[in-house]
This record gives structure tokens, sequence and C-alpha cells, in this order.
């Protein structure tokens, strides 16, 4: 871990106006921040410490939505009576992340933040063009089982880890931020995160030193909210696949998949057929699927899962 | 003391301590933190300054270049050590690969540099500004592609490499039911939770090393034999081990790192290995590629059965033993078993828990399970039908003890066998497929001298000294519990020492022969002790009583203190085994039994229920004894459902190598799990008619689990671990 | 730290973990991994259970940390270190003070209604159950496998009157 210099800021304004300083970033849970300074996948030169910036509230929205401060800690966000109750898919799927301990520490923003577990990211000997553009993927070729099956490139197969940005893609909810400038905006979730293509290492739609200040969750849409999550071991292991859905008793609804892909993954067209069944819905989402011999397996499982999903709402 | 007879009737038998579930008597220190484990011994020796290490980022080849320069000048640097500079090093008896590599690159991480700093913080900063160039170099790494020029090793542990009695191919030929099936294990890391460390001090020419560590008095020998000194000058300390299961048997790049660091530094260095470099720069289990005939008669007896075994390791290693249970656990006339090794780079594999066994039970175990079905018969039926009271290869030899079949009938009564539908794919509930598993557990129970001090007190207390340790197994427990049985005192009387290369040399941990071996050494200090005492106190009959801190013969009763008013009474001696187990076969025994259900739809598979029922000799401490066992059962759910070292075979190393690419079982894994021991005690093994547990537990539980999936949802899956994905295309269709 | 206040001057790139095993001495607190995949470094920090070594420590000024030092001592065990002596609920003993720790947060968390994954129901209250300790206590990996025992432990603590 380089050294750095370290400040406390104390408003998002200030925060963001810090960020300017070339190696600087932001710190708030650091559970996985620190995880890859301690190996030099990440080296800040200046970290700006923002969890005095009172961003830790969950407030109702004029819309009838909730506005929930960057901070909010996962475990904080998942047992939120409101959120229990409208956006069963949210709690659950926070739930299903990580363990207590990192719950406890992990933000909201810093969930969406989240960089991939690729082994070969977090392996700084081997070569990779998200961690260093240009020196290669290791993961085509290689051990790729984890890795996604669609929407990757020739430069990157590297999953998004998180659990609760799948929910949120579910949900549509919007990202706030402000910027060094001062100024804020509004990014649709949909249009946060990005895919490799060229450009692994560019991850989501923020500039630099552009700092989230909250997500807002549109009104509740009601419906059968669910969070499957499919994975090796029981529990404290990220998805194989995971897919979040919201049912109406019509039968039509939303499916986002996680696991699959750079980005949580949805495609609103798919979300047509869904009173036909997981069959036609996998195929849509799943139309341009390229997938390795090693994560093929993904495709019938989360078609399955889907299926799965379906049959529990109806039930 | 000799063991070459069988033991008679001793002090052991009154089960007065020895038997009783006895809580662990360094139980408040480990749950309170107090405890010191090797990292964390501030109290030993002052100015300790910090090492980091780099590993090599290349399978094989050679450093081409170093460049030092920039980490040298960095905050707080003290030292860097590589090869270049380190002087002449030997390599241990027990280490196949260097642990400081350079020029030359045997493996991946194989450590290539220490960088010594005032702080952590400055050692990791700087050993990131190390510079090194590599020639890569051509290395293979693949098993499977490796197999054909695999030779035939030579004998190590664990016997020799091929074994034959009969006509296996004839008889195989001539059988009505056979079967003949390929299985596939993968390599494993033993992950314990405490990272190799070691704080290393030099005063003179006398080397101090704090570690963590199975076996003293072998690594004491290999630090020295590392280092180029005698091994009196190394003084070597491991009073608490945070896990070893085979991966701390052996020196590690952690203890020479630190010395040479605290040598280059001139002053005390300690030294941890980060997670992510553990599984690659230390050692695992390797994998294999195994092949199981078996040829039965129509009646269910088996004829003819052949075991073979390939694995790999780096040029110099040796075998994993896959084989060896199938030299003893069946009876049938013709039969042959072979291992083979290959040549292969990748990092150093090596013994972790149940060796052998472990991963040849895996296969063995599917196919029993396999053939019985073919046969139409009850799996436990079909073992039951085939068990031996000696050994097969050589009938002259019986078993001391054998109670597999009382295991298997037991286990199968308490467990509810009979409810299992031998037909699969047919019970189910809600969204899950159910199905119930079966197998057999075998380990050999092992003999090795192993010896202890005792010394009495004024006050009565009694210490124990030896060199072994307690890798979590409750080693610290049973020998007071021994101490205080023979000696006749309350445990709370009874002081232990362990993990000192000062104290008589010990078994060690390992091999499940710990608890049994390590006893018997106390056992044969106290009878000396006794001894002392006896005439100390001027009795002159051998018909004395120890017990309630009196020593007694007959009408006469004193206090077993007055011994030593005089100054401390101490006795040394060891425990040194004839031929018993020459003459005699001496193994445990279990029998496994395990409910999975399988997700309908995702094939996830989770444990539902767990039994063991083990007949492994007197078990001197049932609470500390089950903790094995049970523990045992998680590593094999473990190694069943989702343990593998993932290679990258192009860049020829372990790519999952940290806690969250290596997954192994968390709480929401393991069910409640029980545990029987069959009451028994065998004579021949010791003094102390026990045997070795800690690694039964382990052996077979993988194959019941794989057999319940299979009895669940039909699918046969013959290569571990068995993840869903290897199920998911064969699952019934749901709507 | 466990009741007393401590001045500390400190490398901005020391995690709260190494700020206790290496600057106060509290050895108590474990580092198993280093990256919070492991759990042993499990400390209570303003009353929930955190990752230690996931933190740095300058992160923590004015905090109130709990050890497991903190809970107990050798000759005054608290009821739950007491507990996993009594079901052998460790062998080792690596992983245990994280164990203990994240134990003792768990039954606060149930307490104060937080759910977990395998709660079934997310309007209802939340019960002590063996499938909620083995999912809450999923973070705290256990190699020697003594999860069966544990359970054991922090269950009769759960249903001890308080």
């Amino acid at each position: 871990m380089k050294a750095f210099t370290y400040e406390r800021a104390r408003t998002p304004a200030e925060a963001a106006a810090a960020a300017r300083v070339e190696g600087a970033k932001f710190i708030a849970g650091g559970t996985n921040l620190l995880d890859l300074m301690k190996l030099q996948i990440e080296a800040p030169a200046h970290l700006i410490d923002i969890n005095g910036l009172g961003l830790d509230t969950i407030e109702e929205t004029e819309e009838g939505g909730l506005r929930v401060g960057a901070l909010v800690r996962n475990t904080d966000l998942a047992a939120d009576q409101r959120v229990r109750r409208d956006y069963g898919v949210l709690s659950r799927a926070l739930l299903a992340g990580a363990s207590g301990q990192l719950r406890n520490k992990a933000t909201t923003a810093g969930n969406l933040l989240q960089r991939t577990r690729c082994p070969y990211f977090y392996d700084t000997n081997q070569p990779c063009n998200k961690r260093e553009p240009g020196s290669g993927c290791s993961a085509l070729g290689g051990f790729s089982r984890q890795h996604a099956v669609v929407g990757g490139s020739d430069a990157c197969i590297a999953t998004h880890p998180s659990d609760m940005a799948v929910a949120m893609r579910a949900l549509d909810v919007t990202v706030e931020t402000v910027r060094p400038d001062g100024k804020t905006r509004s990014i649709p979730i949909a249009d946060f995160h990005k895919l490799p293509g060229d450009t692994p290492h560019i991850e989501t739609a923020l500039e630099r030193g552009e700092l989230i200040t909250a997500v807002i969750l549109p009104k509740p849409v009601g419906g059968k909210q669910i969070y499957r999550k499919v994975r090796d071991r029981a529990s404290y292991a990220f998805a194989l696949v995971s897919v979040a859905a919201i049912v109406q008793p019509d039968g039509t609804g939303r499916v986002a998949v996680g696991g699959v892909a750079h980005k949580p993954w949805r495609i609103e067209a798919a979300e047509a057929d869904l009173p036909k069944g997981a069959k036609s819905v996998a195929a849509a989402l799943f139309a341009d699927a390229r997938p390795t011999e090693q994560n093929q397996f993904k495709l019938t499982l989360a078609e399955r899962s889907i299926g799965a999903v379906l049959a529990e709402a109806k039930g | 003391m000799k063991f070459d007879k069988p033991a008679g009737p001793n002090p052991i038998d009154q089960l007065k301590v020895i038997g009783k579930p006895t809580d662990r008597i360094d139980g408040r220190y480990k749950t309170t933190g107090r405890a010191p484990y090797a990292y964390e011994r501030h109290d030993v020796v002052g100015n300790q300054a910090y090492g980091y290490v780099i590993g090599a980022a290349i399978a094989k080849g050679r450093i081409a270049s170093m460049d030092l320069a920039k980490a040298k000048a960095a905050p707080g640097v003290l030292a860097i050590v590589t090869a270049e500079n380190a002087g002449k090093l030997g390599k241990g008896n027990f280490n196949t690969a260097k642990l400081l590599g350079g020029p030359q690159i045997d493996h991946y991480h194989q450590a290539v540099a220490l960088v010594v700093a005032e702080t952590f913080e400055q050692a990791r900063a700087a050993a990131q500004l190390v510079r090194i160039d590599y020639a890569e170099g051509k290395g293979a790494f693949d098993l499977a592609a490796a197999r054909d020029g695999a030779t035939k090793p030579e004998p190590k542990f664990g016997g020799p490499a091929d074994t034959a009695v009969g006509d296996f191919t004839g008889a195989f030929a001539a059988a009505p039911v056979k079967l003949e099936e390929t299985y596939t294990t993968p390599d494993q890391s033993h992950a314990m939770m405490e990272p190799h460390a070691s704080i290393a001090a030099w005063k003179g020419d006398q080397l101090s090393l704090w570690t963590s560590n199975q076996m003293i008095a072998w690594s004491a020998g290999d630090v020295a034999k590392t280092l180029g000194i005698p091994k009196e000058k190394v003084v070597l300390t491991s009073p608490f081990i945070g896990g070893g299961f085979g991966g701390k048997l052996f020196v590690r790049a952690d203890a020479v790192l630190a010395a040479l660091g605290a040598r280059a530094a001139r002053r005390p260095v300690k030294v941890t290995l980060t997670r992510p470099l553990m599984m690659n720069n230390t050692t695992h289990r390797p994998a294999t590629i195994q092949r199981v005939r078996i040829g039965s008669g129509v009646d269910g007896k088996i004829t003819a059965i052949a075991h073979e075994s390939w694995s790999g390791d780096l040029p110099g290693g040796g075998p994993e033993t896959a084989v060896g249970q199938t030299r003893l656990l069946y009876a049938g006339a013709n039969r042959m078993t072979a291992m083979r090794l290959a040549v292969l780079d990748l990092p150093e594999g090596n013994a972790m828990r149940a060796p052998g066994e472990a991963p040849g039970l895996m296969a063995l175990e599917i196919a029993i399970d396999e053939m019985a079905e073919k046969l139409n018969l009850d799996p436990v039926e079909f073992r039951i039908r085939n068990d031996t009271q000696v050994d097969p290869e050589d009938p002259k030899r019986p078993f001391s003890q054998r109670q597999l079949v009382q295991c298997l009938q037991q286990g199968a009564e308490r467990f509810g066998w009979s409810k299992r539908n031998a037909t699969p794919g047919q019970a189910r509930e809600g969204q899950w497929l159910i199905g119930m598993g079966v197998a057999a557990a075998f380990r050999n129970n092992l003999l090795t001298k192993s010896a202890a001090r005792v010394r009495l007190d004024r006050k009565g207390f009694v210490t124990v000294e030896t060199d072994m340790t307690d890798i979590g197994t409750g080693t610290y427990t049973i020998i007071a519990q021994t101490a205080a049985e023979m000696m006749g005192v309350p445990l709370e009387q009874v002081k232990v020492k362990l993990g000192d290369s000062r104290f008589p040399v010990s078994c060690g941990s390992g091999g499940q022969w710990g608890a049994n071996n390590a006893t018997s050494g106390v056992y044969a200090a106290c009878v000396k002790l006794r001894e002392s005492v006896a005439q100390k106190l001027g009795f002159n009959t051998e018909n004395l009583q120890f017990a309630d801190g009196q020593v007694t013969a007959g009408n006469r009763s004193v206090p077993l203190a007055q011994a030593a008013v005089d100054g401390e009474l101490t006795a040394e001696d060891a425990i040194e085994f004839g031929d018993l187990d020459k003459k005699y076969q001496q193994s445990t025994f279990g029998g496994h039994f395990v409910e999975v259900g399988v997700d309908i739809a995702t094939a996830e598979i989770r444990v539902r229920r767990m039994l063991a029922v083990c007949a492994a000799g007197r078990i001197l401490n049932p609470k500390s004894a089950r903790s094995q066992v049970i523990g045992a059962m998680t590593m094999g759910v473990g190694a069943a459902l989702m343990e593998e070292l993932a290679i990258d075979k192009k860049r020829g190393f372990f790519v999952n190598h940290d806690l969250a690419g290596y997954e192994v079982p968390v709480h929401a894994d393991i069910p409640h799990q029980e545990v029987i021991f069959l009451p028994e005690a065998d004579p021949i093994s010791s003094p102390m008619k026990a045997k070795g547990v800690g690694e039964l537990g382990i052996c077979g539980v993988g194959a019941a689990v794989a057999n319940a999936i299979y009895n669940a949802t039909g699918i046969r899956v013959r290569d571990y671990p068995i993840t869903l994905d290897k199920l998911i295309d064969k699952m019934p269709e749901v709507a | 730290m466990n009741g007393v206040q401590h001045a500390l001057e400190l490398d901005t790139r020391t995690s709260l973990l190494d700020a206790l095993r290496e600057h106060l001495q509290l050895t108590g607190t474990k580092k198993g991994c280093d990256h919070g995949q492991c759990g042993a470094c499990t400390v209570i920090v303003d009353g929930r259970r955190i990752n230690a070594c996931l933190t740095l420590a300058v992160m923590h000024d004015g905090d109130s940390v709990t050890t497991v030092e903190g809970l107990g001592s050798p000759d005054d065990m608290h009821a739950m270190q007491a507990a996993f002596v009594k079901h052998d609920g460790y062998q080792c003993g690596y992983c245990t003070p994280g164990q203990i720790c994240s134990a003792v947060a768990v039954l606060d968390e149930i307490k104060a209604g937080i759910p977990s994954h395998v709660t079934q129901d997310l309007t209802a209250p939340v019960q002590v159950s063996e499938i909620e300790l083995r999912e809450r206590m999923s973070g705290n990996i256990c190699r020697c496998g003594a999860y069966s025992n544990i359970v054991e432990a922090i269950t009769e603590i759960a249903r001890r009157p308080a």
C-alpha cells in the first residue's frame, strides 16, 4: 500500500472539490477499496474520508419513493421497514450479499462501485486489461467459471459482483451525484454501469471526483418481489447467477440477472415474454451470449433460476 | 519403554480421568484471546522488525534481473534478503522445492525476496518497489496430459507403489458383475485459519524461532539444515498453532526468511505469509486420477479388485497415496493396486489431512456404491458382505480390532437408513430432491516413538514437558488427563508444556498419530516417575495405588507431594514400539451416513443430516475426539462440494488463491453433526489402548455425500468437487 | 478500547486490526486473511461487528471498540466464552475470538429485529433459530469445522433468560 494523505470532508461539495487532486479517492466503508489497496491494485495518493458527510439517512421523496443516502450501510438499508415492505427485492439482495460484518460497514454507494472479483484482476502478476489497460485478458482462455457469459468483449469478461445493484436495476433506481464544480446530476441505474468494450477499466458513468450522494428508489411498484442467489456454498459467496424479479399478479413484471455480465443484466424487451415463461425470457436475455466452455452452465442455470423465481411468484 | 507385547491391565484402565468428556484446559485462554500464536509474541523479544515476502511471478524459469535500489531507499527499510545475498542455503529433508527461490524458479509464488522494515506498512509498500525480470520457462501443469508419462515412484510414506495378489486380470475378466470407472479429485488447500508465521531472533550463533509448526524436531532439524548451522543452535517454539492439517508439518518460507531477515537486519524479525501467497507458496493436496475396477460374483462377494492412481508433483516429490486403503478395506482373492507419479511444475504437493485415504476413499467408496447398485444390493449390505478380519494381501496378519460391520449396522439403524429409497430421484420435499448416502471410513493407526518428561513438585503438582504440539486436537487436555490418571492427581494439578524443541522429542502432530503416541510417551514417563516416587517414599512393592493425591500400598498411605519434599522429582522416558504393527494390521474404522437435498431447479446441493459411527480404540476424551471427527466431516463436505484449487494450465498456478476464491464450508453449509464412538480398547496399539481419530472423520465422508447426491438425483458425478454445473444439464425438467 | 481511552499516533495505512495487534498488543483479534474473507478479525465497534482488517485505524478516532479481551478474561469469562468452552466450540482457537465477538453481536442484531437471508417473512419479527444463527455466523470461517458445536453454544446463550 502506497503512502497517502488523509482528510475528513465535512460537506459533499467540499469532498467533491477535494477530489480534484490527482490520485484522490473517496473512502466510505472501505471494504473493497482497502482490500484492493493492500494489493496495490488501487493506489490513491490522497484519501477523502466521507463518513462524516451525513449522507446516512433514508427519507421519503415527494414522488412517494425513498431517497437513500450514499452512506447508508447495507445492514440499515436492508433492515429499513419501508424497504422491507415496499422494496423486498432490494432488502433480499442486500441480505444475500457478503457477511454480517461487511454489511455493517459497506455503504450504498460503495456497493454500486464495487470492482470485479475476477481472480486475475486481483493478481498483479497476471495480465488484466481492467487493471492495466492493454496488458491482455487472462480469463479468456484461462479459469473463467465465474465470468461473464453476455455483454463481454475480447478485452474483458469480468462480472460485476454486487447483489444490491441487480435489485436496483430491477427497481429502476436513479443515482444522484455531485461533481467537483458543485453541479449535481441524476444518472439512471441502466446507464450507471458500463459494459467493458475496449475500455474495461472504465466501469461507471462517474467522472473524476464525482461523488454519489444518494440513490433514489422510485414509487413502489408492488408485485411479488424475489431475489434468488445461486452459489456454490450456502452463504458468504459471490453469485454464480442471481435473479431479481418483480412479478405482478397478471404475470407481467421485470427481471434483472446478476453474475452473468459486467453489469446487472436487464433487457426490458425480454420482459414482454414473462407471461410465456423462463425459456422465452432467457432466450431474449441471452440471445447474444458468448460463454466460455467453463461458464456455459450459467445459461442453463439462469434460465432455470428464472423459472424457479416465476414459479415462486405464482405460488 | 518398549512396547512389544499387548498391554495388560494398567492404571489408565481406571478411567477416572481418561475417557471423560473434559473441557479443554486451554479453552479459557483460546476463548478470551489470551493464547499466544506465533506472530503475536510481543513478550519474547523486543525491537521486532517486519518482513514481507515476495513470491515469484512465474511458475518456472529464471530470475533474469532484480532491481532492489528503489525498495532499499524506501522509508523504514532495513534489509532485503534474496537468494543472491542470503549466502549458501541447503534444503530441508521435508521440502521438495527450495524455500527461497532464485535464480531458478520452481513454482509460482515461490519466495524470492524478503523486505525487512521498521513497520509492516513500510515493508509491504517497499516490497512493491522491488523490480524483477524473469525469463519464463516451459512447464507441465496438466495432470491429465502428463498421465501417460507418469512413472513408478520410489516408496516413501504409504508403502510400495505397486501391490498384487492372485490373478486380478483373470478374475476380473471372469466376474459376472463388473465395474470399471475413473474418478478424479482436484488439488486442495489446507487453508488453515492462521497463516504461516514466525518470529526469529539471533543471539550470537543461536537462533530462536517462535513459529507455527506441527513437528518440532523435524522442523528444528530442517531449519538448521537449510541455514547450514548445527541443530543444537536452533530453538523452536510453537505452543499454539492456528490449524495445520498437514500444511505446517514442515518448515516453510516464513521461518527460514525470518531467520535470514533477522541476520541481515541484525535484530529480531517477524514474518507471516499473506493469505493470497499461501496457496501457491506452501504445499497442497495433489489432484488424482483414479481408476477402480471391481469384479464380483452374483452373490455380492468381490472376486477381483484393482485401484490405480495417478498424481503429480515437482521433481523429487512424492505421489498422493490414494490406493492405500484399497489394500486393506475389502476382501477379495485377486487384487492389485498401483500408484504412478508425473512431474508437474505446480507448487509442491504434500500431506493434507488423511493423505492417501481422503482422496482414495472419495473414489473407492463411490465405486462400491455403484457396484452395489449393479448387484441390486443395499450398499450397507454389500460392504458387510465383503468385510475381512485379516489383511487381504497377507491373510496371516489379522486386524487388531475391526468393527467396520458394527459401525455400518449401528449407523444404518440410527440414521433411519431403511427409509432410503434405493431407486434414485424419488424422494422430494418441496423444491428439494432428497437422497441418502453411505460410505465406509478407514484410516490406519500409525505408531512412532514419542518421549516426554514429567516433574513432580513439593506441592504435588505434576508438570509434563514434551515437544508435542496441539494443533486444535486437544493435546494439552488429553496429556493432562493421562498424567492425572497415572499420578492420581486432579486435572487441575497438572501443567502441560508443549511445542518447544528443548523438550523431549515426541511423535508430533500428523497422520492422526498424535493422541495415541504422545499420551503413550507421557504414560512411559509417568511409569518412571511412579517408580521414583515409590523409591523415594520407601515402598518396595509393585502393587501401588496412586489416587486422590495419595500413594497407597496395603494400609500405608503417603501424600504424593511428600516424594518431592527434598526437591522436584523428574522422570523422562519414551514409548518405543516393537513389531506389533507388523504382526497385526492396526486401523480405525467408521461408517458415514449423509442426507442431502438438491434443488430441483438450480441443482444447488445442501447437506441436511450427517452421522459418523467410529471405532477407533479407546477414546481418551469424547468431547475433543468428537470435535476432531465433526471437523473432519466438515472438511470432507468441502472436498465433496466446493474445494478445488483451479489451475491456469497456461501460466501454471492456482488461480483462486485466497479465501474468497477457494471456498471452504461456512456455518450455513453444515447441519448438526452426530458422532457415535463404539466402545473399544485396543491393547495391541499401545498402553493407552487408543488409536488415532483426527483423520478418520474425513475418510469416506466425501463419497457418502456423492452417493447421497446420486440417490437424490440419479446423476452420478465422478469428478470432484460436485458442483451444480456438473448436474444442471441432467436435472429433470421443471415447469 | 475495551473501555479504556488510548492515544495513538499511527501511519495512515495502519488498519484497525494492525493497530490492535501490533500497537496496542491486543492480539486476541486475529489476522486470518487481511481481506475480509474469513472473519477472524471481527470486533465490535460502537455496538456493531465489523472486520477490523478492512478499516483504517485513523477512521475510528473517538469510536468505542470491543475486542475479545474486552468481553472477558480467563478468570472471568463472558457467558458466550464459557459456552464455547462447554460446547467445545473451537479447535485450534484461531477463529475463536472472531466467532465469539460475532456471536455476541448476532444476538443483539436479532434482538434489534435485523433480518437475514434466511428470514422467512421480512415484515414479521425475527426469531432465534439454528438456521438463523448458521446464516448470520457465516462470515466467520472455522477451518477446523467446529460449526455444529459453535451453534450449540450460541443457542444455549440465546435461550438463556437475560
